[in-house]
This record gives C-alpha cells, structure tokens and sequence, in this order.
C-alpha cells in the first residue's frame, strides 16, 4: 500500500498548531516514515497539488480565502480541522462581535477601505466547506494530534472526549477554580487536554470548544453553588466561544 | 549570462506567515524589486477593547505561536506599567527563565529547521533525516529541551498560561529546577555539537555586506546582555538613547512606503535591524562565555554588517541563555522558592512593555479605564521593523548577486529572507496599511 500524502495548509491565525507537530520532536521521524508529507509551506519548500488528507489550520476570513479552502477541499479525500481557529473560529471569531467597518477603522484609519483589506465574518473552516475530523485547542495537543493521525491511518475512527474539562481536571486532584474566585469554563467545555488551563492555576478559558450537548443543568448546579449565574458563564466565552453553536 | 531577470516567489517557504518576493530585470537593468505582504489581516488591536486586563494577554499570545511566550511578557509588562502592578525578584528571575526557554526553542527551529536546508542545499530538513541523522537528532533534542522547559516554567510550550499580572500562577518545585539544571547542562554539549554541524557548512552563507542601524535593548544596572529588561539604543545613538521603552513610538517612527502595503519603520537612516544580530552588535561583550566562544568559532564580532550572519548570532545567543539559566537556577535555588499570592486591582492608565522576542524587540502598549477594561492597543511587531531592512537588503543584494543566474539569486533572496527569522502573521496583525 503506498503512503498517504499529507499537505497542511494555513490560513488566519498563529501557526502555533503547526509547530505542535514540530513539537512532536523524535516521534514526528516516525511519522515521517508512515506518510508521505507532501506540502507544508512552513517547514519545507516542496509543493504539490495531489494528496489524500489535508490538514487546515486558521479560520477562514476572506473571499479569496473560500476559494482557496474549496480548492483544497476538491483535491482531498480527508479534510483535517487543526485548531480552534480552524475548528471554532478561535480567537479570530472576537471580531465578530464588532461592525467590521469600525473594526478595520480602527487598525487602519483612513486605508480602511483599501480592496486588500477587505475582511469578513470570521468563520470555522467547517462553515465553509465540509471537515471530516476536527482535533481542538488552542494550541492543539500534540499528543492527541499524534493519536488522531495514527487512528486515521490504521482506518479508525479517532475517539474525542465528548465530556467536560471537570472530569481531567477532577482525575488530577486539582483544587477547583471557582474556591479561588475564578470563573472557569471546564463545566461546559470539551476536555482532551488533560485540564492544563486549571492544572496550572489558570482559569478554562474555552479553547477546545463546548462539549457536543453541554449539561446546563450541572454547570447551572456549579454556578448557584457559587452564588453565579450561567449568564455570568456565558460572558466568559466571548475570548474563544464567540457566536460557536450549541449555545448554553 | 543571462541579465534578464523574472523571480516571483509566492508565499516564501520556511518561514512563518505569508511574504512574496518580486524581482524584474531587462538587459541587468532592475525594473522591479520587492519584498511583499499579503498575510490575512486579524485585527487584534480593535479586539482586545473591552477586555479586562487580565485577559489581555491571553488574547495577544496569539498573535504569534512561535513568540507567543514574547507576546505574553510584552504585554504582561505593559498591564503592569498601566496599572502600577510591582513584581516580585523570584517572579521576575522565573519569567526569565521563561523566555530564555522560547529563545532556545525559536533559535533552534531556526537554525536546525529552517535555516541548515538551504547550507545543505536541501529544500527541507526532511531529506536530511537520512542523510545525517545524528545531526539531526541533536537539534530534535535541544529543541524538546527547549518545549520541556517552556512547558515546566510557562505550564505549555505554546500560549503560556502561567503569566499573570502581578505575578505566576504556579512556580515550579525546587526538585523540578533541579533536574531541569540538569538537562540544560547537557544541551551544552549538544549545542557545541549544533555548531560543529553548522561551522561544517557556514561557507555557503553568502558574502554579503550592508552596513545598517541595529536596534535593540540594553541594560547597564546590572550590565547584562539583555532580552527583558532596560532601555532601547542603537549603534546611531549619539546623545539621543538610550530611550524609555514608554517612548518606543520615538524610535519605530513608522512610515509609509509607496512600494509596500506594509508600514515600514526607521530611526536613524532609512531602515533599522533588529534581532540576534542587532542584540550581538550592541552587548557582545555581556554574552556569557561560551556564547562568546560560538561567536568567535564563526569569526562574528561586534560592528557586523552581514545579515546572514544573524543566524549565527542566534547560535551565540542559544549557548548564552543556556548557560546562564544554570547560573540562574543555581541563584534561585540558594534563595529557595517561596510561594507567592498575586492581588492586583483595577485602575486607570495606560502602560508599555517591551521585549526581545527571538527575532528582535517588540513592543505593547494599552490603556484601561478605571474598571480595568482595555480602551487602547498598539503594538509594534519585530518582523514589522525588519521589512525596510529586508526592502535595502534587497536593493543592494539583487545588482551584487544577479550574475550568478536566476535561480541562484532566487535561492539568495530567500536564504535572505530566512535570515531575518521573520514573522509575518505577527507584522501584519497590526499593519497601518497607507498609500501616499
């Protein structure tokens, strides 16, 4: 059986994903003997049109930018979201809480309206054309990447948690973030990344995305025990959360 | 020879974010000859309004994965000058410690992945794994020393989580500074080793010569060769610098280019450098001794003028924070680590950070009303203050190299490119972009 060619595409964002597969260090040699990695602008010059799974990082922001993800999305049999940007919108998604008019004014005065500059709604590459697997966070785990693409090549389904950062955060005997005054997004967030956020004394902030139904009936339970609001959770997802569906 | 030339790279390889090179050439006239941008713009500095500022960091980190523990500090810093936030000694020796371990990763990926191709005359460090494999496995081993420490320190390697106002959200434990001490005693080795491999192929960085300004920090109390703390100087300063990082506006000076879309930025002459090279030419004589045994390896000294060379200042500067994160970790655990409550409260005012990222300085500033909520941003970005540099760079390479062909030149302008480790996602985030 011949290797499957990978290519890995960027679009807006940090490319902070990209370089959690660099970040795989000795484990990436071996999956350079499985598959055969045919573009990657970032760390190789080889290009190539033809490959069999695609792996898409950054949201998609701009007309030429659609084409671009439809074109890609023809040449492939797998189409891989890789990262919140490009799973969620990530970060990118917060300008869509402004007028965009308003939003290019204010990063460029008066060339706000130059052609090159045209912006639009922030979207998750899914709202463009269709993705067949997503793998979340902001960055991505390279762990889980490296599970995830080894699922795919023995022609498994790969399994994401479905429940929330509580449970990680609960197996790792962390003291919760709410006793410190915090208000945390693990209730209602999709876990996967081992808890980090609150591992490390620092408050979910939603990267990874609402879990597939998140149980409004628990989270509401948290928020009263606290003397808060599942509104007040809600104001808390607008750093990664923005306009992403199911809503709580 | 042919003296017609017609290079257009888009979207320039192993490099991060999107730049295109352009050059025309009929009968060795030049007709046209740029570095350009085309990176999708993201608008940060109209997204951070509104925020609290203990989200601001968060939200900026993102501008860039690759200096995102930079961009964090940056910022971190500025909140802190805004609202008045003093840090403790033990918070500010860990944040060090912290963005010595994102040099160290960014130096090497650079070096080892992006830069060693084109020495070895190969289009990606892919087919090198065969080739040398030792060698590449050395840098594989630095830079996960490099993540391992970001990871341990920052609580990731990528978009720190740790960093707050006023403070760390967890320190690590004596023992893990310990074993982390030892890890780093044996990168040495490894990086001595980087080096030997580098010095193998040095020959092919092109001779290549453009006497320009070198931005950078410094810091004289104590002298230290400085990525955090200090003010801004340059080798053009001449009563007029060092200058507050507060007035950093003072010494970007952007300005608009009728051939680029970007905003370019200059001080003294017509383009600045920052990074590696720039940091080298202005402290070179604070660099910790084996940093100055890498340099001297590579016969870099201080006053040069070579732009590929800062690739090799990055070496200097990879052996120097490893070797004085030893000496740090050693300073810390004679002290002994002490837990810390951060308690910060909300005022109005505005503040600036500034840091050297990997690849040059960077600056923050925001402004908070009395809730603390962010009304303003600007940031300036070290790819951003590079491109006028990498334009002059072109200028000069293009009529000195176009003898050797098509190809070779194209080869050229990319390794050039290279060079200046750029960041183009970071630049164009906040791109004032006019037209005169």
């Amino acid at each position: 059986m011949s290797k499957p060619r990978v290519a890995i595409f960027d679009f807006a964002c940090c490319e902070g994903c990209q370089l959690q597969i660099v970040n795989l260090e000795e484990e990436i040699l071996d999956l350079i003997n499985v598959v055969d990695v045919v573009e990657w602008r970032e760390a190789m010059s080889e290009q190539s049109h033809e490959f069999d799974i695609a792996i898409i990082e950054g949201s998609i922001t701009r007309p030429e930018d659609e084409k671009r993800i439809e074109i890609i999305r023809s040449r492939c049999k797998i189409m891989i979201a890789l990262g919140a940007c490009a799973t969620i919108g990530g970060v990118n998604k917060m300008k869509n809480k402004f007028d965009l008019e308003e939003v290019k004014h204010c990063v460029y005065g008066k060339d706000a309206h130059m052609p090159h500059l045209e912006t639009g709604l922030t979207k998750a590459v899914h709202e463009v054309v269709d993705v067949d697997y997503k793998i979340h966070g902001c960055p991505i785990d390279r762990k889980e990447f490296a599970s995830i693409i080894r699922a795919l090549l023995l022609g498994k389904r790969p399994t994401v948690p479905d429940y929330p950062v509580c449970v990680e955060c609960k197996a790792k005997e962390n003291i919760c973030r709410y006793e410190y005054n915090q208000i945390c997004l693990g209730p209602i967030i999709r876990a996967g990344c081992g808890a980090r956020c609150p591992s490390n004394g620092f408050r979910c902030f939603g990267c990874r995305g609402y879990v597939d139904t998140p149980n409004v009936e628990a989270a509401r339970e948290v928020m009263d025990k606290y003397g808060l609001t599942v509104e007040d959770l809600r104001q808390k997802m607008v750093l990664f959360g923005c306009e992403q569906g199911p809503t709580v | 020879m042919s003296t017609n030339i017609n290079i257009n790279v888009h979207h320039v390889t192993r490099i991060e974010g999107h730049g295109n090179i352009v050059v025309n050439a009929k009968d060795g006239k030049i007709e046209k000859c740029e570095w350009q941008v085309p990176e999708a713009p993201r608008f940060f500095e109209a997204m951070v309004r509104g925020r609290s500022f203990q989200d601001i960091q968060t939200i900026v980190s993102r501008i860039c994965g690759i200096c995102s523990i930079t961009h964090s500090l940056a910022s971190t810093k500025a909140v802190e000058d805004a609202l008045g936030i003093e840090v403790s000694e033990q918070s500010d020796k860990l944040r060090i410690l912290m963005h010595y371990s994102e040099q160290l990763q960014s130096h090497t990926l650079h070096v080892g992945y992006l830069v060693a191709p084109d020495l070895f005359n190969a289009p990606s460090v892919v087919p090198l794994v065969p080739k040398a494999p030792d060698a590449v496995k050395t840098i594989i081993r630095a830079h996960r020393v490099a993540n391992n420490w970001s990871d341990l320190i920052a609580g990731r390697t990528t978009h720190p989580v740790t960093l707050i106002p006023g403070g760390l959200t967890k320190i690590p434990t004596e023992q893990q500074l310990r074993d982390l001490k030892k890890e780093l005693e044996a990168t040495v080795k490894d990086l001595v080793a980087i080096c030997e491999v580098v010095h193998s192929v040095a020959g092919n960085l092109p001779k290549f010569e453009r006497p320009t300004e070198y931005v950078s920090l410094k810091q004289t109390t104590p002298p230290t060769y400085t990525f955090y703390h200090g003010d801004i100087t340059s080798n053009d300063c001449n009563g007029d610098g060092p200058v507050n990082i507060r007035n950093w506006q003072k010494v970007a000076n952007e300005y608009v280019s009728p051939q680029s879309t970007a905003k370019w930025c200059k001080w003294h002459r017509d383009a600045y450098l920052v990074g590696a090279l720039a940091r080298f030419n202005n402290n070179a004589e604070l660099l910790s001794p084996l940093g100055k045994k890498v340099a001297e390896m590579f016969g870099l000294k201080k006053g040069n003028t070579n732009p590929f060379m800062n690739s090799i200042a990055q070496l200097a500067e990879a052996a120097h924070v490893v070797e004085t994160s030893i000496q740090m970790i050693d300073d810390l655990l004679t002290r002994g680590l002490k837990p810390e409550t951060v308690k910060v409260s909300p005022r109005a005012g505005r503040g600036s950070g500034c840091v050297e990222a990997p690849r040059g300085i960077l600056f923050h500033t925001y402004e908070f009303d009395k809730y603390g909520n962010c009304v303003y941003g600007n940031v300036c970005i070290p790819t951003n203050q590079n491109h006028a540099n990498i334009q002059k760079d072109f200028e000069k390479f293009v009529p000195e190299f176009m003898h050797l062909g098509q190809d070779a030149l194209r080869q050229g302008m990319e390794m050039l490119v290279r060079a200046y480790d750029p960041c183009v996602s970071c630049s164009t985030h906040f791109l004032n972009v006019e037209f005169v």
